[in-house]
């Protein structure tokens, strides 16, 4: 295998090589060249993340456990959860939508906030978990995958136009969601990759 | 400008997937040490990757616009939406904020993925010198914004979940939201495998 090197740093977008320096709190490193983000400094510890993911956690089981909105006509109510609406374009004869909803709404989401809480749980206490590299790969190819941000907006969406027939009630899921939102919003400006320095001799 | 060294000049390469700068990466399998990701200088026929995921996107772009992506049903007064319908609709029902949301993620986002691809493809190819540092964001700014386009996606399976009412009011989805979201999926696979920096490649590197 090629030796390493990590008091390097290389830009992902356009290759220029960087000395590695230590960044003050909340620092962020931009690329001279092409302007890309290169690391950042964030303000939250091990314990913090670990925190905030377990929040993520029991807001998406809220999400899916509550309706996310419900119409009502000629006094008939009619309400969706998550899993309806997969299960609903499934029954429709649209199998691809049902597994895309499902993957980037639900398996890929629960995936990450596994995975994630996993490597915490050992990082708080400066240990590199069991499968330690395979979930940091994971999550690097899961990342542009999870869309829960996106259906927030959908929902909002939906909500108007149905507005129009029918009277709308927003229910605790969508609710949930604009948490979700929220805390999704902390995450992906999370950069994973300080985990890497973690006992590195253990590897 | 100070020189600023670029990784294939010194024979370092930092892997795509976590990030470490690796050193002696001149052997065929050459993987990090770290996450035992094969290592490339640049991703594998990014171009022709690229390019292909690209031609299959816009032809899947033409039936995700022309063919209707939702059916709406009551009392027998049936009509087909497609994308720019359910736009055009939601802008008169009194939302035009939305609506322009709505067209800007469905039909904005995938046109300025295939444009700016196209033109990135094209420029890298001739290792074009001019604007990198302009071209260079517009390729993060496609990454970024590229999945808000599975908006509509997830707006027909909501409808279609919500609104069963039987005979006074249906919605099914129609094959354009099967196209549409193969559409999206595509054009995230398009601009993923694009290597952006082969945008700084040829010529020399500072301007």
């Amino acid at each position: 295998m090629a030796p390493g090197t990590p008091r390097l740093l290389i830009c992902a977008h356009c290759d220029t090589v960087y000395r590695r320096r230590a960044l003050a709190l909340g620092e962020v490193a931009r690329c001279r060249r092409c302007g890309a983000e290169l690391e950042r400094h964030h303000r939250l510890g091990a314990d913090a993340l670990l925190a905030l993911v377990l929040t993520a956690m029991i807001v998406f089981v809220q999400a899916n456990i509550w309706p996310i909105v419900t119409l009502e006509l000629n006094g008939q109510q009619v309400s969706a959860t998550l899993w309806g609406t997969i299960l609903a374009v499934w029954r429709e004869h649209s199998q691809v939508v049902a597994l895309l909803v499902a993957g980037t709404l639900f398996f890929f989401p629960v995936f990450r906030m596994l995975l994630l809480g996993w490597l915490l749980w050992f990082a708080r206490r400066g240990r590199r978990a069991p499968g330690f590299r395979p979930a940091m790969v994971a999550l690097h190819y899961l990342r542009p995958w999870t869309m829960s941000e996106v259906f927030m907006l959908g929902a909002l969406v939906s909500i108007v136009k149905a507005r129009v027939y029918f009277d709308v009630t927003p229910d605790a899921g969508l609710y949930a969601y604009a948490a979700l939102m929220l805390l999704i919003t902390v995450f992906s400006g999370l950069d994973l990759r300080e985990l890497w320095d973690l006992g590195e001799a253990r590897a | 400008m100070s020189a600023l060294p670029r990784a294939a000049e010194l024979g370092l390469a930092g892997c795509r997937v976590c990030g470490l700068v690796c050193r002696d990466i001149s052997a065929p399998e050459a993987a990090c040490p770290r996450c035992r990701s094969r290592l490339h200088r640049r991703k594998g026929a990014s171009l022709a990757r690229t390019w292909a995921l690209l031609v299959a996107a816009m032809i899947l772009y033409l039936p995700a616009n022309l063919l209707p992506v939702m059916r709406t049903a009551s009392l027998g007064d049936v009509s087909d939406n497609t994308i720019l319908g359910g736009v055009v609709q939601l802008w008169q029902n009194g939302s035009p904020g939305l609506a322009l949301i709505v067209f800007g993620a469905s039909i904005v986002v995938p046109m300025m993925k295939f444009l700016v691809l196209a033109m990135l493809l094209l420029s890298t190819r001739r290792g074009s010198r001019w604007a990198r540092p302009q071209r260079a964001l517009l390729y993060r700014v496609i990454e970024f914004i590229g999945y808000w386009s599975m908006l509509d996606v997830f707006v027909v399976a909501l409808l279609t979940a919500l609104v069963q009412f039987g005979v006074f009011s249906l919605v099914e989805p129609l094959p354009g939201v099967v196209y549409f979201g193969l559409m999206v999926v595509l054009t995230m696979l398009a601009s993923m495998s694009f290597d952006p920096r082969l945008i700084w490649d040829g010529g020399d590197g500072d301007d």
